[in-house]
């Protein structure tokens, strides 16, 4: 596999040198690709603490990468925790958890120990397959949600029990995916009924407090920005939208957020991910027509009328559709796509 | 690439979707891509007018294509326009590739799938 590698990152030096036709910033530097596995790779999460990437592929165990040096190793294989496809892990705030939804309608809480993960407990009562979990960055609240249409909020307390705190049903269909804000305790989830719901905790309970329309098909996945004030929302529809939280200051009265700019017509197929950078604030988008996408905003426009320009594209980033992307959240222009092909590719894009 | 299709068999009755007229020639369209890869657009007529089975006739060529297609390709399936009552529901469904793969994994459901799409000989 070594062998394969190189050959691959060399013809890809040549192939992006060649390509390279972004009139500003970016250089692109393929620094590997590997494949160990049978099937697609549907979802990647980078680590929030540590240089530790967690994939899937579609088949019921967990793949933990690290990096060693120059390569990346897969150091646990988590088996027999599913009996289904697992679609999403999510690492917890501290790095010492792994959340693990699946096809078969449960989430499994991992524990990291020396040697590897332990299974900690089996969350149950959704009513079919999982589509995505969440850690809230307190880690105390995760979310997850389902073909059934709803979103669980689950409260963790010091001795690693779980308990259900509220079962929301404000979706009308399979809901793809949950996001939490980075630094106030706001839920967003996106669904195949085309709309995104914003999530807020009265009382104990938890309940939508405002529904984002605009998208004309299923919305696949959702993404913060640093601040909490922009989403980004991507879609069957083959747009990307910014949303912005235009609520009152003070907090009281009713949540509102508006379309603030649609990435039109860059796409060629559904648009399956976006991830938003903490650290640089590039966008990145995972596309079905096998490419991976990088938008920046243009910082002298106005806040409210933002412009969103194309920065980088890697046109066959891989040979199929692209599942995901993340950023890693702690090393600036790294990130890692994953493929229906089987592959995961790890990307640098550097200033020139 | 109508060869592909014309095999499967409809999961009610013994017969193949072409030999039923679920499916023809002329509902098959292909753009090309890029160099070697094409878009296929199947659109397809169910006999009835029944939800699920459309839905499944849809899945079966979902399954059938992603396998025995041998290049690459990018896959679009409908119902033709006016020939059901929830069209767009099904297309839906149908082009949802995480609903499709959620799908084939339930048993019953893979096993109707594998007894249309497998060849006799097979």
């Amino acid at each position: 596999m070594r062998n394969n590698t190189t050959t691959r990152i060399s013809e890809c030096f040549c192939w992006i040198s060649s390509t390279f036709d972004c009139d500003n910033i970016w250089t692109k530097i393929l620094i590997d690709l590997f494949k160990d596995h049978e099937g697609s790779v549907v979802f990647s999460a980078e680590a929030e603490c540590t240089s530790r990437l967690s994939l899937l592929v579609r088949d019921k165990a967990i793949r933990i990468w690290a990096q060693e040096g120059d390569t990346w190793v897969c150091k646990s294989v988590l088996e027999d925790g599913h009996q289904r496809t697992v679609r999403k892990v999510a690492w917890s705030p501290c790095g010492n958890y792994l959340a693990s939804a699946s096809f078969d309608a449960t989430t499994t809480i991992w524990k990291k120990r020396n040697d590897g993960f332990e299974s900690l407990t089996v969350l149950e009562g959704h009513e079919n397959e999982v589509k995505c979990v969440a850690w809230a960055p307190s880690g105390n609240l995760l979310a997850t949600c389902s073909r059934d249409k709803s979103v669980w909020v689950w409260e963790v307390d010091e001795e690693d029990e779980y308990e259900c705190v509220t079962v929301i049903n404000s979706h009308t269909q399979d809901v793809k995916h949950v996001a939490w804000h980075p630094t106030q305790e706001l839920l967003a989830s996106a669904s195949y009924d085309n709309n995104i719901c914003i999530y807020k905790e009265d009382d104990d309970d938890w309940e939508c407090r405002v529904t984002l329309e605009g998208h004309e098909s299923t919305v696949w996945s959702l993404a913060f920005d640093v601040t909490g004030k922009r989403l980004a929302s991507c879609s069957d529809d083959r747009t990307v939208k910014i949303w912005k939280d235009c609520s009152p200051e003070d907090g009281q009265g009713d949540l509102s957020w508006k379309c603030i700019c649609t990435l039109s017509g860059y796409h060629g197929r559904t648009v399956y991910d976006v991830s938003w950078c903490r650290l640089t604030g590039a966008l990145a988008t995972a596309c079905g027509d096998d490419s991976v996408r990088i938008f920046k905003d243009d910082e002298a426009a106005d806040p409210d009328q933002p412009v969103f320009s194309l920065t980088a594209q890697v046109a066959k980033a891989h040979d199929q559709d692209v599942n995901c992307v993340a950023w890693n959240p702690k090393e600036a222009g790294l990130l890692a796509s994953c493929s229906d092909n089987g592959e995961i590719a790890i990307w640098r894009f550097q200033e020139n | 690439m109508e060869d592909v299709i014309r095999s499967i068999r409809d999961p009610e009755k013994p017969n193949t979707l072409e030999e039923l007229e679920v499916v023809t020639e002329k509902c098959v369209e292909v753009q090309q891509l890029g160099d070697e890869e094409f878009l296929i657009i199947i659109r397809f007529s169910p006999t009835v007018p029944h939800c699920s089975l459309a839905t499944l006739i849809g899945l079966c060529l979902q399954v059938k294509l992603q396998r025995c297609l041998p290049f690459k390709h990018k896959l679009e399936i409908y119902i033709s326009e006016g020939t059901h009552s929830t069209e767009e529901d099904i297309n839906k469904q149908i082009n949802d590739k995480e609903r499709v793969a959620a799908a084939m994994e339930n048993p019953n459901l893979r096993e109707i799938v594998e007894q249309c799409v497998t060849e006799p000989d097979d």
